[in-house]
């Protein structure tokens, strides 16, 4: 199907190549493309791969992108258009904690867009943007399944729900504490 | 006929049932925490570990501690249910830490409910019985001639006070037949959960008598057997919110423990499996399917019976199952609420639909954005493999089929069938032209049948109760019951189900309440991004895939945002315009073009730059891109915008003439001013201006500089004397 990737695995240095993909992603995603190079379809496995990549650096870089389609045998252009494609990735690093604000319906009519000109006041950001001591991304996301209990935002894992403005800086100020704690 | 298949799947049930049994038997106490995403946001995690450690300090080993999925009473949680011995079972809302250390202290050691906490109360005593008399159109003839003038009447003659019992009117308690109309009235009497047939006042009389007075329940009027949406409203009968729904998608929704397979079973799980695979003959499940009258729930309302007929008859062996739960419209989440408390039914529909098409693989597309659905439903086919029921030789049939997880990105457009066959593949998630259509060609060129997640969770029920039930139940144009979450400016937000057909006043009114705080509502918009505002004059509006269309809106998936005056219309439109134009996934020039221009036209007008002649050409455009589009979202991304204009014109001239936004919500046509009069120079809004326009000395009236307020309304909001005003 894609003459690229045979051509490729012909050429010489590709245990170099290899190795040094196997580096950059680590044992635990070598171990899953592993897995997945065993289904009939791999290259249909591609999206869980990044998600998967995603979750372990944060977000998707070059090299990352470039590291699967090596080992997955995908055009590279393919890998980086499906990941440029799909909001949930991100190409670039993020702060450590991402603030996740719905922008969906139900948050929308109540009061989303408030909460978010806090967070923005309060962080000296933009949405999409990173704050200056790389601790906070504020980003806008569409519905989180939370909707009656609007306005909601995510950070990290962890779901605030029925958000007021003035909660934002408590609610960041818990998470300041929590880094410096550990 | 394969009788081994009946053979072993008893055995399974047995299975089942004897460590329920076990594990019923060690509790006598049991306390059920609701646990789904929005129950954990709630708080609910806290709650369940809570009394975990309540449970471990007291030493006792006879208080069971689980967890369940959540009810769809969103507002009111976490929601938790505590069952005692003999007694009704008591539901508490808005627990947290406190609460829980008082409720088990109170209620769960000294046998005290806290009546203040109770869902929905606060009630002033505990009755000893609850009374559900069925309401809905099958019994209520017979039920008004039962009951006389009114229940209180009756009890008060035969000397029933209220302490021993609550009566509540209820949804259909699912045990009536088409012939029984004006002849027989059912009944449910708790905590027995008996369910009483009656047919005339002296059987009434009897149940009242020796039941309730005498505590001795009459098994000659008892109907047997486990009805549809019983066990549901069992346990949430009490509840209005709850009781004027019909639970069929929901059925098990807060009723069980979504991580067990055990008890699914309990609950008539992978009967109707068993029924399919033991009768071994796909048309005919195509036929029940048929004759429900089943339409897909995911938005377009195309008749599942027919789709799957398409897929079955084609000439290629190879076939595929997808469940669409990508759920993309930003303000719908039944189906993930299904997926997390209910996945082994989503599953079972998925099985069953596999087997009438002929497919040995299916997928679960879930959004990204649904940690939680994801891991339940992962755990779900696990189990499901463990025991059989996935896999090779499914319950002994000689069927096999298995299903994976996949996992979205946030790309709405996805939802779309072709999309999401596309994203499956690993590709950019991009629609392609119809015909063909999935049912011929689609994932890899085979024939594809996708559902969405309530229409799979439909189909058990469906082939339990019998399709002539499931049509009976909706409309003339549709069978059964549709899910909607209620959102936006209503005081019960949350999930609500009701019969195809129902009018849309009941559902935000009757249900829901209407806005808090007494407002009034200005629209309700149904159908998400591709749907439409309906006017508060529609309101009696029956609610259905044809009736909404035509009044300019669609049922979409079932998101259901209730507008009051300080929405505007324009801003809305605009809002989902924005949605739209960000989401085009830019393969066809209508849809990435034109959104992009009538978003210009729409941000134009509400920052006061609009012309009459803007509308017009609103309109125009609007109509040439859903003419010209090639998938579903380009063709109904005008919709929000042509059903605005249509029912709500005047706004936009007010906008566009007046340069007025009358809900006060277009940021460029609103001014904040400080009444000098009023204001006793506080001081408080200079020191909350994010943007410090604000002067004054103290105790002086406070202006602000208009040329670089950005009218974030703070000083609106803090002032305490009323000075800031909204003009
Ligand atoms: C832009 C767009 C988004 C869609 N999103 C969803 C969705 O999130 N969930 C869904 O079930 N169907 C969605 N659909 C409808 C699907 O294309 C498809 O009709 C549906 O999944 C079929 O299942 P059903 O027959 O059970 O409704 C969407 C359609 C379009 C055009
Ligand atoms: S209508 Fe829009 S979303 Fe659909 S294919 Fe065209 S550009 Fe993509
Ligand atoms: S609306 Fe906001 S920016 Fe304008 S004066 Fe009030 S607080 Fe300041
Ligand atoms: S908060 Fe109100 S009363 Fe106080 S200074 Fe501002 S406008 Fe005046
Ligand atoms: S609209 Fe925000 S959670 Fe759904
Ligand atoms: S109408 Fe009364 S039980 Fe169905």
């Amino acid at each position: 199907m894609n003459t690229g990737s045979q051509t490729r695995t012909s050429t010489d240095n590709w245990p170099e190549v290899e190795a040094s993909c196997r580096r950059i992603l680590g044992d635990r995603l070598c171990q899953f493309i592993d897995q997945v190079k065993k289904d009939p379809r791999p290259e249909s496995h591609l999206i869980a791969v990044l998600h998967q990549v995603q979750a372990e650096f944060g977000y998707l870089g070059t090299s990352q992108l470039d590291a699967v389609a090596q080992l997955m045998q995908i055009p590279a252009a393919k890998v980086s258009g499906v990941a440029s494609f799909y909001h949930y990735f991100r190409l670039e690093p993020r702060g450590r904690f991402v603030v996740n604000i719905c922008f969906g319906t139900a948050c929308y009519v109540k009061g989303a867009d408030r909460v978010a000109e806090k967070f923005k006041t309060e962080l000296g950001v933009n949405l999409g943007e990173t704050s200056k001591d790389g601790m906070f991304t504020v980003e806008a996301c569409r519905c989180l399944g939370m909707c009656a209990l609007a306005p909601v935002i995510t950070v990290g894992d962890d779901v605030w729900a029925q958000v007021t403005p003035d909660r934002v800086p408590s609610i960041l100020e818990g998470y300041i504490a929590r880094a410096k704690g550990s | 006929m394969k009788a081994a298949v009946r053979a072993r799947f008893e055995e399974l049930r047995s299975k089942a049932e004897a460590a329920l049994a076990e594990a019923r038997a060690a509790f006598r106490i049991r306390i059920q925490v609701g646990s789904a995403t929005c129950e954990n946001a709630a708080g609910a995690t806290v709650v369940f570990e809570e009394f975990r450690k309540h449970i471990a300090a007291s030493g006792r080993t006879d208080i069971g501690l689980h967890r369940t999925g959540c009810t769809g009473r969103c507002s009111r949680e976490p929601i938790v249910t505590v069952f005692m011995p003999d007694s009704l079972p008591v539901k508490y809302q808005f627990v947290n830490r406190e609460l829980v250390h008082k409720i088990f202290t109170s209620h769960v050691l000294g046998g005290h409910p806290l009546l203040e906490h109770v869902l929905d109360g606060p009630l002033t005593h505990l009755p000893r019985f609850k009374l559900l008399y069925c309401t809905s159109p099958r019994c209520c003839q017979l039920q008004r001639e039962l009951w006389g003038h009114s229940p209180e009447e009756l009890l008060r003659d035969l000397g029933i006070g209220p302490d021993l019992v609550q009566v509540y009117e209820s949804s259909c308690l699912g045990a009536c037949t088409p012939a029984q109309v004006g002849k027989l009235a059912h009944v449910l009497v708790q905590p027995e959960k008996t369910l009483y047939r009656l047919r005339s006042k002296d059987e009434l009389r009897e149940v009242l008598e020796k039941h309730l007075l005498q505590g001795q329940p009459v098994e000659r009027l008892a109907v047997p057997g486990k009805t549809v949406g019983r066990k549901f409203l069992e346990l949430y009968g009490d509840v209005a919110f709850f009781n004027r729904q019909t639970r069929v998608a929901l059925r098990h929704n807060g009723v069980l423990d979504p991580t067990s397979i055990e008890e699914y079973f309990h609950y008539r799980g992978f009967e109707a499996l068993a029924t399919v695979l033991e009768r071994d003959n796909p048309s005919w499940v195509i036929d029940q399917i048929t004759r429900s009258r089943l339409r897909g729930r995911g938005g377009a309302g195309y008749p599942t019976g027919k789709k799957w007929a398409f897929a079955a008859a084609s000439a290629e062996p190879v076939r595929y199952i997808i469940c669409n739960a990508d759920e993309g419209d930003p303000g719908a989440f039944m189906d993930r609420s299904m997926l997390e408390s209910d996945p082994f039914n989503v599953i079972e529909g998925m099985i069953i639909g596999a087997f009438a098409i002929g497919a040995s693989r299916g997928f679960v597309y879930v959004r990204a954005e649904y940690p939680l659905a994801v891991e339940r439903i992962h755990n779900a086919i696990a189990a499901c493999r463990d025991w059989g029921l996935l896999g090779e030789d499914i319950l002994g049939s000689g069927f096999c089929f298995d299903i994976e997880v996949r996992l979205g990105a946030g790309a709405f457009v996805c939802g779309e069938e072709t999309a999401l066959i596309h994203s499956i593949e690993g590709e950019r998630g991009q629609p392609r032209p119809r015909p063909p259509y999935p049912t011929e060609r689609g994932l890899w060129d085979k024939p594809t049948v996708i559902n969405n997640v309530e229409t799979f969770a439909n189909v058990p029920a469906i082939i339990n109760y019998g399709p002539e039930w499931f049509a009976r139940l909706g409309s003339e144009e549709s069978g059964g019951t549709k899910v909607f979450a209620l959102a936006g400016k209503v005081c019960h937000t949350g999930l609500v189900e009701v019969p195809m057909g129902t009018p849309l006043r009941d559902i935000v009114v009757g249900i829901g309440g209407g806005p808090p705080g007494g407002k009034r509502i200005k629209a309700v918009q149904t159908g998400g991004p591709a749907g439409g505002c309906i006017p508060e004059s529609m309101l009696d509006l029956p609610v259905d895939f044809g009736t909404l269309t035509k009044a300019g809106s669609i049922m979409g998936s079932g998101g259901m945002i209730v507008m009051d005056e300080t929405d505007c219309m324009v801003d809305i439109a605009k809002y989902f315009m924005e949605f739209t134009c960000d989401e085009s996934c830019g393969k066809c020039t209508p849809c990435r073009e034109g959104t992009k221009r009538m978003l210009e036209i729409l941000d134009r007008i509400t920052s006061g730059r609009g012309t009459l002649e803007d509308l017009g050409k609103l309109e125009r455009l609007g109509r040439l891109i859903k003419k010209s589009s090639l998938c579903g979202l380009g063709r109904a991304a005008p919709n929000p915008v042509l059903s605005t204009l249509a029912h709500f014109r005047d706004e936009y001239v007010q906008h566009v003439t007046d340069k007025r936004c009358p809900a006060k919500k277009c940021k460029a046509l609103i001014v904040y001013v400080i009444d000098p009069e009023k204001c006793v120079g506080c001081t408080v809004c200079a020191r909350n201006c994010p943007v410090s326009c604000i002067s004054g000395t103290r105790r002086e009236p406070h202006v602000i500089d208009q040329s670089r307020c950005i009218k974030c309304g703070r000083c609106f909001e803090v002032c305490r004397f009323d000075a800031v005003k909204l003009t």
